[in-house]
C-alpha cells in the first residue's frame, strides 16, 4: 500500500461534533483491494443467513454471486433466500423479541455504543470493503458513511435515554399516562446506495426502540454489511438481528408479507413501495417508505454577488450532484439558476465539475467511483439518451468513462451536466447517476413554481445571501428537508424524509423512535364515585 | 401503434417468466434506486387502480396471455410524450421484479414520439 501523509483537507457530511478529527486525519493512499496482499480487510468467500446468533445456511442451498462494481469481477458468493429462511428469521427475532423489549433503556443504549465503538475502532476496514461492495469512493466511506452510522448508533443510544413518556391531569382526579413500547418485530429492507449507513438509519432506532429485527440488504450490496456484523456479532443478543439476504421476489416479498411483522421499514421507489404498502395492508400493519425524488437546487442572483468564500461554496452545491455517484435519494439534479447570472454560473459550475477527479474507489483521491451495477450504468445511459433525444444540451460529460486497465470491467459515467427544460424527463425522473440537469429561473415565484413541479419531494437546496429569500424559499418547497447554503449534510439530529410520492414517515432525529413504538395509554381515575352512566 | 413495445431479448425472458410464474404484468416504477424502471410481476400481484394508466398490452409469441404494462397517471403525464421499449440488460436488481434473480434486469428504452404518432394515440 503506498502511503503519502497528506494533511489536505477531506470534505465533512454533518457528521455532529467531529468536523476536526474527521479533517486530515487519514492517509492519502490507493487501499490495496479486499483479500489481495496488505488488504486491510478481507471478504469470506461465502455468506450464510445470520439468524438467532449464528450463521444458518440457506434451506434451498442457493447462493448467488455478488460482483463489484469496482471491476465488474464477482468476489464472494451469498445465500439466496425464500420464504423458508424468513420464517426462521422471524421466528428467531419473536423468540428474542419479548427480553429485549424488557431490557432498560440504560442497555439498550450501552449495546448501541459498544456498536459504535467498534466500528469507529475498525473504520478503515469498514471503509474499504464498503467502497468495493458499492464503488463509491474511499473518502466518502471514511468520512462520511461510516462516521455518520457510527454517529446514529451512539444518537440514538442518547435519544433513548433521554426519551420520556407523558403525563396529563385531564380533571381534577383522572390522569392520562403515555408509555413507549416496542412493536416486537420489524422487517427492514435496505437499499444499494449506501448499504451500511442506511441499515443503520433503520437499525439504530429500531433497536433503541426494543424492537428486534430482520433484515434484508439489497441483492447487489449484500456483502459488506456481513463485514460490519463480524466485528459486532459478539455484542448483540441472539435473535435481536437477523439478517436474510437474496432477491426481492424471493426474500423481501415473504419478509413483507410475514403475519409475524409488526411494522416495515423500506427504501427504494413507487412501484416497490406501493406493493409493500399492499402487503402491509393485508395484516394491518404501518410503514415506513422513503422513495426517492428529483430535488431542486435553487440559485438565486444574489449568490453571485461577490467572488468569494460563498460563491466556492455555492459552487461546490452546484457540483454535489457527483457525490456518490449520483446515487443518492436527495441528488441535486435539479440545478435552478436564476436568469440574471445563470451563463456565468453555470460556466463556473461546468468547470467545477470537470475537474471532478473519477478514478479508482480505493484511492483517497478520487472524487467520483463506479455506478453500483451493470443495470444501473445502463439505466444511466439510457436517461442521456432521450435527455439528448428531447433537445437537452450537453455541456460536459455525456457519456461513459473507461478508466483503462482493471478498472474497463466496471460501470464508469462521466459526471454530466444537462441545460434544458423543468418538462424533460431528464427534469422528471430519478436518473440516480451523476447527471444534473440544469433550468433558468426569471424571479422568486418562477423558481418555486418550478421547483414544486414534481412528483416528489424529499430533498431541496436554496442558495442565496438574503435570509429572507432563503428562509421564505425554504418554507414554500414542498420537500421534508430543505438544505439552505449547504447541502448532502446527514446529521442524525434532523429528521429526514419526503413529501409527495417521496414516502411515508420519517428518518433520524429522536421522533424516529416514534416510527418503531407503540403507545400505551393508561387512562387512570382516582375518584371514588361512579361515573353516573348505569 | 402503440405506446409500448419490447426488443427480442425481452421477449425471450418474458417466455421463460410466463413458464415458472404464469400471466405477467409490468408496472413502470418511478423514483429512488430502482425506481424508472419496469418492474415485472405475475398477473394481478400489483394492484392497480385510479391512480394508474394502462399503456397497452404486450403480445408475445408463445404466451398465452398478453402482458400489460401500467404506469401511475402522475408519472404519465411526463412521460406521455414518449415511446417505450422494454429491453432487458445483464444486472442484479431489484424490487420484487421477477426477473432479478436470473441475473438480469428489464430496462426502458424510449424515442420521443412524432407529432402524427401523439395524434393517433390520443390520451390513454
Amino acid at each position: 500500500m503506498v502511503q503519502r501523509v497528506c494533511n489536505v483537507a477531506l470534505p465533512t457530511f454533518g457528521v455532529e461534533g467531529s468536523e476536526i478529527e474527521q479533517r486530515g486525519s487519514f492517509r492519502m493512499t490507493t487501499y490495496a483491494a479486499p483479500g489481495q496482499p496488505g488488504s486491510v480487510v478481507a471478504f469470506e468467500a461465502r455468506y450464510d443467513h445470520f439468524i438467532g446468533g449464528e450463521y444458518v445456511p440457506p434451506a434451498k442451498g442457493q447462493y448467488f454471486e455478488n460482483p463489484t462494481p469496482v471491476t465488474g469481477k464477482v468476489f464472494t458468493e451469498v445465500a439466496r433466500g425464500t420464504s423458508e429462511d424468513v420464517d426462521r428469521a422471524v421466528t428467531a427475532a419473536t423468540g428474542a423479541a419479548d427480553a429485549w423489549g424488557r431490557t432498560s433503556p440504560a442497555e439498550r443504549a450501552a449495546l448501541l455504543n459498544q456498536i459504535a465503538d467498534r466500528m469507529e475502532a475498525n473504520l478503515e476496514a469498514i471503509a474499504v470493503a464498503e467502497s468495493w461492495e458499492n464503488g463509491k469512493p474511499v473518502r466518502e466511506t471514511l468520512v462520511a458513511d461510516i462516521p455518520l452510522a457510527v454517529d446514529h448508533f451512539r444518537y440514538f443510544a442518547g435519544a433513548i435515554r433521554a426519551q420520556e413518556g407523558s403525563i396529563s391531569q385531564l380533571d381534577a382526579d383522572t390522569v392520562a399516562y403515555h408509555f413507549h413500547e416496542p412493536l416486537g418485530v420489524v422487517g427492514q429492507i435496505i437499499p444499494w446506495n449506501f448499504p451500511i449507513l442506511m441499515a443503520t438509519w433503520k437499525l439504530a432506532p429500531a433497536l433503541a426502540a426494543g424492537n428486534c429485527v430482520v433484515l434484508k440488504p439489497a441483492e447487489q450490496t449484500p456483502a459488506s454489511i456481513h463485514v460490519l456484523l463480524s466485528l459486532i456479532a459478539d455484542l448483540l443478543p441472539a435473535g435481536v438481528v437477523n439478517i436474510v439476504n437474496g432477491f426481492g421476489a424471493e426474500a423481501g416479498k415473504p419478509l413483507a408479507q410475514h403475519p409475524g411483522i409488526r411494522k416495515v421499514a423500506f427504501t427504494g421507489e413507487t412501484t416497490t413501495g406501493r406493493l409493500i404498502m399492499q402487503y402491509a395492508s393485508e395484516n394491518i400493519i404501518p410503514v415506513t417508505l422513503e422513495l426517492g425524488g428529483k430535488s431542486p437546487n435553487i440559485f438565486f442572483s444574489d449568490v453571485a454577488a461577490a467572488d468569494d468564500a460563498f460563491y466556492n461554496k455555492a459552487q461546490e452545491g452546484f457540483a454535489m450532484f457527483a457525490l456518490n455517484q449520483g446515487e443518492v435519494c436527495t441528488c441535486p439534479s435539479r440545478a435552478l439558476v436564476q436568469a440574471s447570472i445563470y451563463d456565468r454560473f453555470l460556466t463556473d459550475g461546468v468547470a467545477r465539475v470537470e475537474k471532478i477527479q473519477q478514478g479508482n474507489p480505493l484511492d483517497t483521491d478520487t472524487m467520483i467511483g463506479a455506478q453500483a451495477s451493470n443495470d444501473q450504468f445502463e439505466k444511466i445511459l439510457s436517461y442521456i439518451d432521450i435527455g439528448r433525444q428531447e433537445g437537452a444540451k450537453v455541456l460536459t460529460g455525456g457519456e461513459k468513462a473507461d478508466l483503462g486497465g482493471e478498472l474497463s470491467g466496471g460501470y464508469y459515467v462521466k459526471p454530466t451536466v444537462f441545460a434544458g427544460d423543468n418538462k424533460m424527463r431528464i427534469f422528471q425522473e430519478e436518473i440516480f447517476g451523476p447527471v444534473v440537469s440544469v433550468a433558468k429561473f426569471d424571479d422568486y415565484d418562477d423558481a418555486i413554481k418550478t421547483a414544486n413541479d414534481t412528483l416528489y419531494g424529499l430533498g431541496a437546496g436554496v442558495w442565496s445571501r438574503d435570509g429572507n429569500t432563503a428562509f421564505r424559499a425554504g418554507r414554500d418547497i414542498e420537500a421534508g428537508r430543505v438544505w439552505t447554503n449547504c447541502y448532502h449534510a446527514y446529521p442524525a439530529h434532523a429528521a429526514f424524509g419526503g413529501y409527495k410520492q417521496s414516502g411515508i414517515g420519517r428518518e433520524n432525529h429522536r421522533m424516529m423512535l416514534d416510527h418503531y413504538q407503540q403507545t400505551k395509554n393508561l387512562l387512570v381515575s382516582y375518584s371514588p364515585d361512579a361515573q353516573g352512566f348505569f | 401503434m402503440s405506446r409500448v413495445d419490447l426488443t427480442e431479448a425481452a421477449a425471450d425472458l418474458l417466455r421463460r417468466l410466463a413458464g415458472e410464474h404464469g400471466p405477467l404484468m409490468f408496472h413502470q416504477s418511478g423514483g429512488c434506486c430502482d425506481g424508472s424502471a419496469p418492474m415485472c410481476y405475475p398477473a394481478g400481484e400489483f394492484r392497480t387502480g385510479g391512480a394508474d394508466v394502462h399503456l397497452g398490452d404486450l403480445d408475445v409469441a408463445g404466451v398465452a396471455e398478453p402482458v400489460p404494462v401500467w404506469m401511475s397517471r402522475a408519472q404519465f403525464e411526463y412521460w406521455q410524450h414518449t415511446h417505450l421499449t422494454i429491453d432487458v440488460v445483464t444486472g442484479r436488481g431489484s424490487g420484487f421484479s421477477l426477473e432479478a434473480p436470473e441475473g438480469v434486469r428489464f430496462l426502458i428504452r424510449s424515442r420521443l414520439l412524432t407529432d402524427e404518432e401523439l395524434a393517433e394515440l390520443g390520451r390513454c
